[in-house]
C-alpha cells in the first residue's frame, strides 16, 4: 500500500510538470483558435534564453524577466509577420503555420546560444523531504512540490485574467469567431500579441523548472509530447481542464508502468497515455472540461 | 606539330594540369551538430576534424592532405543515408565513413559493401560486425556494445572481490527502450546466468525525460548495482531522479554513451561520485597541447566553445580521428606512400590495424585509448574499456589498467550472431586465411 502511494504521489507530481507545458497550449487554444505545434519550441527557446544570459554573467533575477520581455518580442513578431497576413484563414493553415514555427525557433536557439546541453540550479534542492521519508518512508522531491505550487499560483491567476477582466473576455470572443470579435471593435492584433505574450511567460516557467530538472537541452522541446495526452483529457479550452488532465495522465502512466509495464515488457508510459487519451476521445470528445460544440442544422 | 604549336602546347599543359597538384584523401563528414544529439555530434566531429586537420599542418601523410566535407544528418537516418548518398563520389571517392549513429550505420551497412567505402563504429553499432569474415567493410573499433557489457560485469565482480562474489546479487539495467538499448541483453542475461546474479530490466522510453516510475521500482528492490545504458536527456535525468528517490550515484555505472561532461553538468550535484564506463581515458596528453598550441592558437579549431577542448566527446573524435589517419597510413604501407588510397585499400589498411602503445606514445597519446590491433576475423581490435568517476568537476580515471570481460565467451557470441546474419543475407563468409 505504501508503495503505490508513493507511485501515485509520484504519478501527480510528474503530472503537474506536464501540466506547466499544457497550459501554453490552452492559451493559444483558447484565445484563438490555433493548437500552436510550435509550445514546445517555445518552452527550449524560453528556457535557453534565460539560461544563456545567465551564463554570460547576469543574475538570474535579471536573466528571467529579460527572457520574458524577448518572449514579448517574439510574440510580436509572430504577430505582424506570421498571423495578421492570416486574418480568418482555416484553422488548419494556421496549424501548419505553427509547424513551420516549431522548426524556426529551434533552429534560433540554437543558432543563438549553441547546441551545449547546460546546467540550471533554481536554488531549489531536487532531494526527498526527509521528513516523510523517515516517516512514512515515501519519497517525495521539494522540487516537485515546488513545482505543484508554481503550477496552482499559474493556473489560479489565469483562471481569474480570463474570466474576471476585460482583456480576457475580450479573449474569448476572438477564439470564438474573429470577424465577428473585429466588427464589436476588439482590436485583433493586439490580443494575438497578449495571448502569445502569456503563453511565451508560461513557456519560460515550465521551461526553467523542467531545464532545473533534467539540463536545459534540445530535449526539453519533447516535453511538448507529455502536454498532448493531457489537453486531451482535460480539453484543449480549459485552464483548469490542464491541470486536472495533468493529474490524472501523470497517476495513470506511472501506475500502468509501474503495475502494469513488467506484463508486457516495461517501457509503456511513452504511450500509455496516448492510449488512454484517445479511449478518452470516444467517450467525451471535448475533454473533461473542454466546450461542448453544439452545432444547429 | 610545328616547334611554336609544341612551344604553345607544353606552356599550356604547364598553366593547367602540368603544375604539381597535392593529393588529397576525402573523407565524407556525416555529422550533426543541431538537433537533439547535438553535443555529442559537434564534439565528437570537432574532435576527429581537429586532428585531421593537425595531420595536414604536419604535412599530411606522407605528404597526403586530408580534405573533407561535412552534411548534416540531424541524427536522423534517412537523412544520414542522404548524406551518404550525396558525399560518397565527390572529390575522387570517398575513402571511408563514421556516421556516429546507430541508425544511420544499419541504413548504409549493405550500402558500403556495395560501394566498396569501410565504415567505422565506434563503439556503437552492431556487436557482430566484429566479425571480419560477414562484415569486411564495417569496424566497430576498439569495444563493441557486448565487450563493454563484459568489461562492466568484470568491474562489479572486481569490486565485490571476484566474479562469483556477484552471485546472489542483483542488477538492475535501465535502458533506453531501443535497438542500443536492448543490444548488451545477450550478454548480460548470459553473465546472470553463468554467475547467478539477479538481473532486473527497467525499459525507459524514448527521450527519457521523466524516470519516476523506473526509480521507484528501482528503489522497491533495492539493486546493488544500477546499469545506465542512456543516451542525451536520459543522463541526467537518470541521475536527478536517483538523487530523488535516493539511490546512491556511487552504485550507478553508465554506458560510455552516458559519460560526457553534458551528462553530468546538468544534473549538478545529483551526479557526483557516478561513475561510466569509457574507451577513451580523460586526462591531459601531448597530443591535447599540440592541438592547442597548432591547431587553435592558429586559429583553426573546430569547437566553437573552447571550454569543450578536451571534453569526453572532443577526445573520443580525436581517438577515432587517431584510428582513421593510421588505417590510411597503413593502407600506403601496402600500395603506396604519398598516393591517394581507395576505399578498398583503406579497409585493408582498417583490417590491418597495429596502433600499440609505441606508436601511441609517439603520437602523444599514450594511455588516451588502447591498443588496437585488427585482423580480418576481428575488426574490433581491442575490447578494453577502463572506469571513469565524476567528482563534480571533471571525469578520472579509477581503472590504472584496461578492463577487459570474458573475451572467449564474447567471440562466440559474435561469431553466432554474424553466423545467423550471413545466412539471412545469404553471404558467404570470406576465408581469413586467404587474405593477405
Amino acid at each position: 500500500m505504501q508503495f503505490f502511494l508513493e507511485v501515485l504521489l509520484g504519478g501527480l507530481l510528474s503530472g503537474i510538470m506536464y501540466s506547466l507545458v499544457a497550459l501554453g497550449f490552452v492559451l493559444i487554444y483558447k484565445a484563438s483558435g490555433v493548437f500552436n505545434f510550435a509550445q514546445g519550441a517555445m518552452v527550449f527557446f524560453a528556457a535557453l534564453t534565460a539560461v544563456g544570459l545567465h551564463d554570460m554573467g547576469l543574475s538570474l533575477w535579471l536573466a528571467v524577466p529579460l527572457t520574458m520581455a524577448i518572449m514579448i518580442v517574439l510574440a510580436v513578431a509572430i504577430e505582424k509577420i506570421v498571423l495578421r497576413p492570416l486574418v480568418n484563414q482555416a484553422e488548419i493553415t494556421l496549424f501548419m503555420v505553427t509547424i513551420g514555427l516549431t522548426f524556426f525557433i529551434e533552429g534560433l536557439a540554437q543558432a543563438i546560444w549553441g547546441a551545449s546541453v547546460r546546467k540550471l540550479e533554481l536554488g531549489i534542492e531536487d532531494v526527498p523531504l526527509e521528513f516523510l521519508l523517515d516517516n512514512a518512508g515515501i519519497a517525495i522531491s521539494q522540487f516537485d512540490l515546488v513545482a505543484a505550487g508554481i503550477a496552482f499560483v499559474l493556473v489560479a491567476a489565469l483562471a481569474i485574467f480570463f474570466s474576471k477582466t476585460k482583456v480576457g473576455r475580450a479573449l474569448r470572443a476572438v477564439a470564438d469567431d474573429h470577424q465577428a470579435a473585429l466588427s464589436i471593435g476588439i482590436p485583433l492584433q493586439q490580443i494575438w500579441v497578449i495571448v502569445w505574450g502569456v503563453a511565451g511567460f508560461v513557456a519560460l516557467v515550465a521551461g526553467l523548472l523542467w531545464g532545473a530538472r533534467n539540463g536545459v537541452q534540445f530535449a526539453l522541446t519533447f516535453v511538448a509530447l507529455k502536454a498532448l495526452p493531457v489537453l486531451i483529457l482535460g480539453g484543449f479550452t480549459s485552464v483548469p481542464g490542464a491541470i486536472v488532465g495533468g493529474l490524472i495522465i501523470g497517476a495513470s502512466e506511472k501506475l500502468a508502468e509501474v503495475f502494469l509495464g513488467p506484463y508486457v515488457g516495461g517501457g509503456i508510459e511513452g504511450w500509455f497515455p496516448y492510449v488512454l487519451a484517445l479511449l478518452f476521445l470516444l467517450v467525451r470528445p471535448e475533454g473533461l472540461f473542454g466546450e461542448k460544440i453544439i452545432r444547429r442544422i | 606539330m610545328n616547334i611554336a604549336k609544341k612551344i604553345l602546347l607544353t606552356l599550356a599543359l604547364m598553366a593547367s594540369g602540368g603544375a604539381v597538384v597535392a593529393a588529397e584523401q576525402y573523407i565524407p563528414a556525416i555529422d550533426y551538430r543541431v538537433g537533439p544529439y547535438a553535443a555529442g555530434g559537434s564534439g565528437f566531429f570537432g574532435g576527429a576534424i581537429d586532428y585531421m586537420t593537425l595531420v595536414n599542418i604536419n604535412g599530411g601523410i606522407n605528404g597526403v592532405k586530408l580534405i573533407w566535407e561535412e552534411c548534416e544528418t540531424e541524427y536522423n537516418a534517412s537523412r544520414g543515408v542522404e548524406c551518404y548518398e550525396r558525399l560518397k563520389s565527390k572529390n575522387g571517392g570517398a575513402s571511408m565513413v563514421e556516421p556516429l549513429s546507430t541508425g544511420i550505420a544499419y541504413g548504409i551497412l549493405d550500402r558500403v559493401a556495395q560501394d566498396k567505402i569501410p565504415m567505422t563504429t565506434l563503439g556503437y553499432g552492431r556487436s557482430d560486425a566484429a566479425d571480419g569474415r560477414v562484415f569486411p567493410y564495417v569496424f566497430p573499433l576498439i569495444t563493441s556494445y557486448w565487450n563493454q557489457a563484459a568489461g562492466m560485469i568484470k568491474y562489479l565482480g572486481d569490486k565485490e572481490g571476484g566474479l562469483d562474489k556477484l552471485k546472489g546479487k542483483k542488477i538492475a539495467f535501465l535502458y533506453h527502450d531501443s535497438a542500443f538499448g536492448k543490444e548488451p541483453f545477450p550478454v548480460l542475461e548470459a553473465y546472470a546466468k553463468q554467475v547467478g546474479f539477479e538481473l532486473l530490466k527497467l525499459a525507459v522510453p524514448h527521450p527519457g525525460n521523466e524516470q519516476q516510475s523506473q526509480w521507484l521500482q528501482i528503489r522497491q528492490a533495492k539493486p546493488d548495482y544500477v546499469i545506465l545504458w542512456g543516451w542525451g536527456v536520459m543522463n541526467p535525468t537518470a541521475l536527478k531522479t536517483a538523487q530523488r528517490n535516493g539511490y546512491p550515484r556511487e552504485k550507478i555505472l553508465g554506458v560510455w554513451w552516458s559519460g560526457s561532461e553534458e551528462d553530468v553538468v546538468p544534473a549538478g550535484d545529483a551526479a557526483k561520485g557516478y561513475t561510466s564506463m569509457t574507451f577513451n581515458t580523460p586526462g591531459n596528453y601531448p597530443l591535447l597541447d599540440e592541438l592547442k598550441k597548432k591547431v587553435y592558437a592558429a586559429g583553426k579549431g573546430n569547437l566553437e566553445d573552447k571550454s569543450r577542448i578536451g571534453s569526453t566527446y572532443h577526445m573520443r573524435g580525436v581517438t577515432a580521428g587517431i584510428l582513421w589517419v593510421e588505417a590510411i597510413r597503413k593502407a600506403q604501407e601496402k600500395f603506396g606512400k604519398g598516393k591517394v588510397m581507395t576505399g578498398e585499400q583503406v579497409r585493408w589498411g582498417f583490417e590491418n590495424l597495429n596502433v600499440d602503445e609505441a606508436k601511441l606514445k609517439a603520437l602523444g597519446a599514450l594511455g588516451m585509448l588502447p591498443p588496437v590491433k585488427t585482423t580480418c576475423l576481428d575488426h574490433e581490435g581491442s575490447g578494453a574499456v577502463k572506469v571513469q568517476r565524476w567528482d563534480g568537476a571533471a571525469w578520472k580515471s579509477i581503472t590504472p589498467n584496461w578492463v577487459v570481460g570474458d573475451r572467449a565467451m564474447i567471440r562466440k557470441m559474435m561469431e553466432e550472431s554474424a553466423g545467423k546474419y550471413a545466412v539471412e543475407k545469404k553471404i558467404t563468409p570470406r576465408d581469413c586465411s586467404k587474405e593477405g
